[in-house]
């Protein structure tokens, strides 16, 4: 041991943790273990090491005990190795003298056994502080941000994060996969619990996209490969033809006129089927961009190359339409990037007991919202597909919701639209109208008060899941009728109660390529499906990948005043970082010991970054230390054993793996 | 395909009530060129009763038939009855769920000398003539047209739930399928798996037959002029209380309760006898029209 | 408290509160540990049990009540009512539970206690027939239905017989009502296997 004055000297923190820690360790006898641990100067436990006093007691330590190592027993690294390294830089430390050692994840809360906990955490913490006095100082490496931002989603949240950094002066890349921005909320007739036009608050912010010089809008686009690391992202998006170019079409719609279908045959998909568009379409009136798209499944043109292609001559002189575009890929740089992909709503099909796609009166919510929207289908009438106005309807909520069989989650905003539709239904036909619910959750601004209007409204609330809903009828009263088979639990009765409509309160969930976009942007997705954010509490809209951040529903579900303060702080994310103009990066990079480097050149094609690079002179490799993430697999690759990492260098894994194995 | 051979477990309901469903299933079996073989001194499944007094000994009659019929080499075992179907399957689930349960049988067959228990499938003859006949093979090997009318598919409950492996669980569609190979037009049954009530009709008779009503008369109303079974205790619940169901309701309700086994011998051309159709106590005006005892002079073979 | 001897010309009055004492929690602990019944603490009352029970209608507590008692342990509630011996069976609960309670299981397992106990309902011809099931089944290996409902119509109200005549007579007619009594060759077998393995 020659560290300069006196050798190593170790001084050991265990972290209380409150009682996440303490009721499962014994902390008291694990600080005295560590006490007994070669080079171990100190050893102490405390209530919370990560708050200030704690911090001072290691920063004191260093001063007064000379120490030069310090080990940390407490939480995940992910949570405050950053904190505890700035009370060794306080202490006038190399903040890499330091190792973690998470006994509370790591023991705490997955063992019961409180005997062999503590003996598990005394292997893990002697592990580190072999470890630990192998370790050297080292300097963080720094990288500097480039100050564009890709925002991927083009819906409320999408809209509301780019807007907010173009309006800071940030170039934006808007990608959004539809024809048109606007997501779900273009589909809403009112927003709970204000009741105002969700149109009217929706439609100035997307022309406001369009028409912002800072925003690059691609529509009907997706991102298909991003490459890179915090600062400094390559991103690839694959553009699909629209065979109308934006740049050329005046948005003046006369090809759709045009068109030589006269009749609207193909279901229309932003009016969830309840409508029919023609080949050439726009998604509804106030669309952005205003140019029509050309599906090529159902186009005449595409499907035989026989069509009198009215629509080019209709377009004249403008030139705009051409069957001849092709997909392409775009390349751009960006620094930061907010995911904000969304949701899509449960397939109600699978819910079958309630008769989805059998009975034709049974409705999914998101139906229902169209069919009250002044711009949709019936123009805000509420009517059966028989034209009938219903007398009685049923709104059965938590359908692929709170459900082990489909989803388990609470979709939080269910109970407030089914109140808002309820409200809706009722107010444009005097509907005698049923709520069907389990618990009703109103925990917003307005929300609870929006709930007791609708019960002075002589709105029914039963409490109860409906089991199921059929046309049988037991007597002349339900014939031709759906039939609502519930327990009333609060009555403790059991009703059937007939409705002529019935509407779904279908769930949000995760959409079902959300892995695969999760891979893509080197983001994890949560057990339920919805990404996965670095904090729950702290850091809701980082993620564990530095300089990716997540607003709205991909998150999880969440109505539209969440989802807009969460694409503010995702944006405020991104800002702060830009505004740093650099960031500090983990010294845990690859290094290449060149005398024993044969020049196999093995780990060049493993790197993941493209950081190796082969110098022909030398005939050996380098590593280039900006570029490098520290992943390790050259290191394990290399045959020579001439690829070290910092922080992970032989010496110090073998002296751990020792540690570990040293049983005491 | 060749013949195969099929372990079978008839269940006490075979031997009794249910003997047309023994009849018409072993016809139909043969018309397919498939062998159905007894499974040696099987005894009874336990079905609801034995569970209700005791779990132990009710597991461990179910598990006797599986380690007998492992005993004897079948690697599959046909049980027609929905209780008897689900109470060997319901002991399977339990073996592989909870290592008491396995344990607790394991030594009670090792008294008897039996093995332990293995991967004996236990299969219900819808489930069979669905995936490994196919309704298409059947739709072959159809002699006879159609010439009855509706017929509403009613599947109870026991076949489908809880395991929902013979069939899909909320909304299962193989017996219409299978019947519609055969040229057997079939309802929209919203009912297709509400509950018979079991025993009920001999304990808490008026409950039980308010049930059955219930079912016959939806079926009735969706335009079925028959219903069609796939379990023996659904069957006579529905077949042997319609005169009193219409004395009760005065409702003019006369409808034939067949197996679906029935059906399908029938339209692969078994005559009344073989398949039973002669001990149906409903609707018997409707079976002599539908299946004459005589077909070869009302109609033409294909 | 005692109660009041003034109720005893108003039988019609009982008390629906419950004291905390008349609670057996230890009990629903001991419940939930049963193979089948684990999920009973994870029910959230939303009814979809018994809105899909066919029989619910018929019920003293519909099941979702019956969970509810289970959980709150008040267990002679819970064994004695009739709802344990309506259930027919049908796994319809179990199937719809967006807990995946297995329903059915809980109410055989309350079922077996209520008998083990002698909790349930007196002349109540569900638990009669059971019984009488479990009997004919444990001696012969196999049931036989003419002797099953002769013995349960005897044993619980046998003027039902009188009503039977008219079915029996159908089925017999039909060659659907057999005499004979069912017997399995290796009975004795049988019967050592099951020897001294009742559990509950």
């Amino acid at each position: 041991m020659s560290e300069a004055n006196g050798g190593i000297r170790i001084g050991v923190y265990t972290c209380h943790c409150g009682t996440n820690i303490a009721a499962a360790v014994d902390v008291e006898s694990l600080a005295a273990y560590a006490a007994t641990l070669p080079d171990v100067v100190v050893s102490r436990e405390y209530k919370y090491l990560c708050c200030d006093p704690g911090q001072d007691l290691i920063r004191q330590d260093i001063a007064d005990k000379r120490l030069n190592r310090i080990v940390v027993a407490a939480c995940s690294p992910h949570l405050h190795e950053h904190t505890f390294r700035g009370a060794l830089v306080a202490g006038g430390l190399n903040p890499f003298y330091l190792q973690l050692v998470n006994i509370r994840e790591h023991v705490a809360w997955v063992h019961e056994d409180r005997k062999e906990a503590t003996r598990k955490a005394e292997d893990l913490l002697r592990a580190a502080v072999r470890r630990v006095a192998r370790h050297e100082p080292l300097e963080p490496g720094r990288t500097p941000i480039h100050p564009d931002v890709l925002v991927v989603g083009g819906g409320i949240a999408g809209i509301h994060a780019a807007l907010t950094l173009a309006n800071a002066g940030k170039r934006i890349y808007l990608v959004e996969r539809e024809p048109t921005i606007g997501g779900h909320m273009a589909k809403f007739d009112r927003t709970f619990p204000t009741l105002d036009c969700a149109a009217c608050i929706l439609t100035p912010k997307m022309s406001a996209v369009k028409a912002h010089p800072n925003i690059t809008l691609w529509t009907y686009s997706e991102v298909t490969k991003v490459d890179g690391h915090v600062g400094n992202y390559t991103v690839k998006v694959k553009r699909w033809p629209r065979y109308v170019r934006e740049d050329l079409c005046a948005g003046c719609m006369e090809c759709l006129e045009a068109c030589v279908y006269e009749e609207a045959r193909v279901p229309d998909d932003f009016n969830l089927g309840l409508t029919k568009r023609k080949p050439i379409y726009i998604a509804f009136p106030e669309a952005v961009p205003q140019v029509p798209v050309i599906d090529p499944d159902t186009c005449i043109q595409f499907k035989s190359g026989k069509c009198k292609k009215t629509c080019i001559d209709a377009c004249g002189e403008r030139h705009a339409i051409s069957f001849q575009l092709q997909e392409k890929t775009e390349e751009i740089e960006v620094g930061s990037i907010i995911v904000a992909t969304g949701f899509q709503v449960f397939d109600a099909r699978r819910a079958s007991y309630y008769g989805y796609g059998v009975y034709p009166n049974v409705y999914t919510a998101l139906e229902v919202e169209r069919l009250v929207n002044a711009s949709g289908p019936t123009g805000g009438e509420v009517v059966l597909r028989d034209g009938r106005a219903p007398k009685t309807v049923g709104i059965v909520h938590c359908v692929g919701s709170r459900d082990e069989n489909t989803n388990r989650w609470c979709s939080r905003v269910c109970c407030m639209y089914s109140l808002k539709l309820a409200h809706l239904i009722k107010e444009r036909t005097g509907a005698e109208v049923f709520n069907f619910y389990i618990d009703i959750r109103t925990p917003g601004k307005g929300f609870e008060e929006f709930y007791q209007k609708l019960l002075n409204e002589r709105v029914h609330f039963i409490r109860g899941r409906v089991a199921e809903v059929t046309d049988w009828a037991l007597d002349p009263t339900e014939e031709g009728k759906l039939v609502l088979r519930v327990e009333d639990t609060l009555a403790s009765l059991v009703r059937r109660i007939p409705v002529d409509m019935v509407v779904l309160a279908v769930g949000l969930e995760p959409h079902p390529d959300a892995p695969e976009t999760g891979r893509i942007f080197n983001i994890s997705c949560s057990e339920e499906g919805f990404f996965l954010e670095r904090h729950p509490k702290l850091a809701p809209v980082n993620t564990f990948t530095d300089g990716v951040f997540l607003a709205g529903c991909c998150q999880g579900p969440k109505d539209i005043p969440d989802t807009v303060a969460q694409a503010g702080a995702a944006a405020a994310e991104a800002l702060a970082l830009i505004d740093a103009g650099s960031v500090e990066t983990e010294p845990n990079t690859a290094y290449v010991i060149a005398e024993v480097c044969s020049g196999c050149k093995t780990c060049i094609p493993l790197c993941p970054y493209h950081a190796v690079t082969f110098l022909d002179n030398e005939k050996k490799v380098r590593i280039d230390q900006a570029m490098c993430r520290g992943c390790g697999t050259c290191v394990a690759a290399c045959p020579s054993g001439s690829i070290r990492q910092h922080l992970f260098e032989d010496e110090q894994i073998f002296e751990e793996i020792e540690g570990i194995l040293a049983y005491a | 395909m060749t013949s195969a051979t099929y372990g079978y477990y008839p269940g006490c309901s075979m031997r009794g009530s249910g003997i047309a469903y023994e009849e018409s299933l072993v016809t139909l079996f043969r018309l397919l060129g498939l062998t159905l073989q007894e499974l040696r001194d099987w005894n009874c499944c336990g079905a609801t009763s034995y569970m209700c007094i005791d779990e132990n000994l009710a597991f461990l009659l179910s598990a006797r038939n599986l380690a007998l019929a492992q005993q004897t080499g079948f690697r599959e075992l046909v049980t027609p009855c929905s209780a008897c179907y689900l109470c060997l399957r319901k002991v399977q689930d339990y073996v592989q769920r909870y290592p008491q349960v396995a344990e607790r049988v394991r030594d009670s067959l090792a008294v008897a000398s039996l093995p332990p228990l293995d991967a004996v499938k236990v299969r219900h003859p819808l489930e069979i003539l669905f995936t490994d006949v196919e309704p298409e093979r059947i739709r072959s090997k159809a002699v006879r047209h159609w010439h009855g009318g509706q017929v509403a598919c009613y599947y109870g409950c026991q076949l489908v739930r809880p395991y929902g492996e013979a069939d899909r669980l909320h909304n299962p569609t193989r017996m219409d399928e299978l019947l519609q190979a055969v040229g057997v037009p079939t309802v929209k049954f919203a009912l297709k798996t509400k509950c018979c009530g079991g025993s009920l009709t001999g304990t808490i008779h008026p409950v039980g037959l308010r049930l059955n009503y219930i079912l016959l008369k939806e079926a009735a109303r969706k335009g079925a002029k028959a219903i069609a079974t796939v379990c023996p205790l659904c069957q006579y619940n529905l077949d042997a209380y319609q005169a009193e169901i219409r004395r009760e309701t005065g409702e003019a309700l006369d409808l034939p309760i067949l197996f679906f086994t029935q059906i399908l011998g029938w339209a692969l051309g078994g005559d009344v006898r073989s398949l039973g159709l002669h001990r149906a106590i409903s609707g018997r005006r409707v079976i002599d029209e539908w299946f004459p005892q005589h077909p070869e002079e009302v109609e033409s073979y294909v | 408290m005692k109660a009041l001897r003034a109720f005893w010309f108003r039988p019609e009055m009982r008390r629906k509160m419950k004291f905390q004492r008349e609670a057996d929690p230890e009990w629903a602990q001991q419940v939930a540990q049963r193979p089948g019944c684990e999920g009973l603490f994870s029910c959230l009352q939303c009814g979809t049990c018994s809105g899909t029970c066919p029989l619910s209608i018929y019920m003293d507590f519909a099941p979702r009540r019956i969970i509810g008692l289970v959980r709150e342990g008040f267990r002679e509630d819970a064994l004695g009512c009739q709802t344990i011996w309506l259930c027919a069976s049908c796994y319809a609960c179990a199937v719809h539970c967006p807990r995946q309670i297995r329903i059915t299981d809980v109410m055989y397992s309350l079922k077996r206690e209520a008998l083990q106990y002698k909790l349930y309902p007196r002349r109540f011809p569900i638990p009669v027939l059971a019984q009488e099931f479990y009997g004919i089944v444990s001696d012969r290996g196999r049931s036989s239905e003419f002797w099953l409902v002769l013995r349960m119509a005897l044993h619980s109200n046998p003027l039902q017989l009188l009503t039977l005549i008219g079915t029996g007579w159908r089925l017999f007619r039909t060659g659907r009502l057999s005499l004979h009594k069912e017997q399995i060759e290796h009975v004795k077998e049988l019967q050592a296997e099951l020897a001294g393995r009742r559990g509950t």
